[in-house]
């Protein structure tokens, strides 16, 4: 049949061109359980060769697609199993030379981030996970392209406590060592609490122990357009809104999910799950902020900033839920401060604080994301925030996560600037009375009654 | 396979041709033409066939849009799934 719908069409054109529509990344997932050898060498080895054996193609099937479909893939990425459980076998465990292994195999595939330099510890330690974590700040300092994660709750095990100490003097050890460059080190760390196995989004990304051996993500993205959608409405309540919102999740999802199938079928891997999130950029019209903005919101974090977030995050999943065949990773909204113009703006303002951004995360997909704190924060007001949020995280059932950065030798007001995705943005005000006894405790807060289910 | 090409920008003479030309120079079929002026603003829309086509889509959409950088038009080839995907259930 041969039908033109001019609508349509541009519509889908207008997206594009002038609303920021784009898929935000394809990210390979790939197993490195069957590289794990008592030999460190070989071990390093078979990882290096595995990678970029399996996305050997990623990045210019990526590009073909883009192409061909005229749909921007702003990233090409890939995800690894964390990487504390592919050390676990070695006799002599060298996390800083894994590393910069999958720092090497990232480069040579052309990808622009590597996730899975992680250690799922929400109940404790096992093999490899104490001496990733120690070698986090190095392994961040001395590579590009490597993220790394730790989960350290769940809804299931409560919070490890130990963890949350130690991911303190982690984040600020990372900073310190990346101070000459902003610190960007902890830009690349983030810390869960429910982290999802699937997850396409950087830093947070790795391939779960319960993935198949390598799986096609997609993350999809378009603040922008639900904005766009919103400012052509003319009046209409609440519930006006959200079926927009709902409307519009459906589209970018439809886009979502052809594109991973494509990207599946072309590179012959199975596709695992779209990630219907809105995931901002620091380009004008590309702002969650200004979102809820458009529903009337003077700015971003006033009063009543928490329930215009909560309605636009359940909308987005309830129009995306039915666009995808399978959903997962993280989906909702994003509040990535330095990577969101409307957010950079309410932060300077004074009108976001981090109060404010801690009961957002209760109703949001993810928690304090890229937030300069003051260079001199103590590593136990870090762990007081990483618990806080741990315990939304965990109480609700949701995955929370904290990625602050510690601007080394700036204060409040300053704005150090990471360049690119990442943003740039005030350093954030923080209240540092001290939780040291509280953090000191260690242990574990035990699992909350709704883990009980069985 | 099937592709929508898209031109929007100011109206003038010979636009068609143009596009059509590259098409048959290329073994495009043009399946279906739409044009339409929205405020002051031309915009038209036309159905191409690529299975007998002698160039890859990839190169041909590039081609076409350089052609509208230099006659001051957007010009876009994209693949006819996309639109089905997101306007049809």
């Amino acid at each position: 049949m041969h039908t033109i719908n001019t609508k349509d069409i541009l519509e889908t054109i207008t997206m594009i061109q002038d609303e920021n529509l784009d898929i935000r990344t394809i990210t390979m997932g790939i197993s490195l359980l069957d590289c794990c050898d008592s030999s460190s060498d070989k071990m390093l080895t078979r990882v290096y060769d595995k990678i970029t054996r399996k996305a050997e193609h990623l990045v210019e099937t990526g590009e073909k697609l883009e192409r061909e479909y005229g749909i921007p893939i702003i990233n090409k990425r890939i995800s690894i199993t964390p990487a504390a459980m592919v050390l676990a076998a070695c006799e002599n465990r060298d996390p800083l030379a894994l590393a910069k292994t999958l720092d090497r195999a990232a480069k040579t595939c052309g990808v622009n981030f590597l996730g899975g330099f992680s250690a799922l510890v929400h109940k404790g330690f096992g093999p490899g996970d104490s001496e990733l974590i120690d070698a986090i700040p190095q392994a961040l300092a001395e590579t590009d392209f490597v993220c790394s994660s730790v989960n350290i709750g769940s809804t299931k095990t409560g919070i490890n406590m130990d963890a949350v100490a130690r991911m303190g003097r982690v984040i600020r050890e990372t900073a310190e060592l990346t101070a000459d460059r902003n610190c960007i080190g902890a830009a690349k760390l983030v810390v869960f609490c429910n982290a999802p196995e699937d997850n396409p989004f950087m830093a947070g990304a790795f391939h779960g122990p319960g993935e198949p051996d390598t799986v096609i993500n997609v993350g999809v993205s378009g603040p922008g357009v639900v904005r766009a959608a919103l400012a052509k409405m003319d009046g209409g309540d609440l519930t006006a809104v959200a079926d927009m919102v709902k409307r519009t999740a459906f589209k970018i999802t439809r886009m979502g999910q052809l594109m991973a199938s494509e990207a599946s079928k072309r590179l012959d891997v199975p596709f695992g799950i779209v990630d219907l999130s809105l995931a901002p950029t620091p380009a004008v019209g590309d702002s969650v902020a200004h979102i809820l903005e458009e529903m009337g919101l003077e700015q971003c974090g006033a009063c009543g900033t928490t329930a215009a977030l909560a309605l636009l995050n359940d909308a987005v999943k309830k129009g995306g839920v039915m666009a995808s065949s399978h959903v997962g990773g993280l989906s909702g909204a994003f509040i990535p401060v330095t990577e969101d113009a409307g957010m950079i703006d309410a932060a300077r303002a004074g009108t976001l604080t981090i109060e404010k951004l801690e009961a957002m995360t209760a109703v949001c997909s993810v928690g304090l994301d890229m937030i300069n704190v003051p260079g001199d924060t103590p590593a136990e007001v870090l762990s007081g925030i990483i618990a806080d949020e741990a315990a939304i995280g965990m109480v609700n059932s949701k995955t929370t996560a904290v990625r602050l950065i510690p601007a080394i030798g700036k204060s409040v007001g300053e704005e150090p600037s990471f360049g690119g995705l990442l943003g740039a943005g005030p350093v954030m005000k923080v209240n540092t009375a001290s939780p040291a006894k509280f953090i000191g405790r260690g242990g574990r807060i035990p699992a909350p009654l709704q883990s009980l289910k069985n | 396979m099937r592709a929508i090409i898209s031109v929007i920008g100011h109206d003038k003479v010979g636009i068609l041709a143009k596009v059509t030309a590259e098409c048959a120079a290329r073994g495009i079929n043009v399946l279906d033409v739409t044009q339409s002026v929205l405020q002051d603003m031309f915009a038209m829309i036309m159905l191409v066939d690529l299975s007998t086509a002698t160039t890859p889509m990839d190169e041909f959409a590039d081609t076409l849009e350089a052609i509208g950088n230099e006659m001051g038009l957007a010009i876009h080839v994209m693949h006819e799934d996309l639109f089905n995907a997101m306007h049809t259930i």
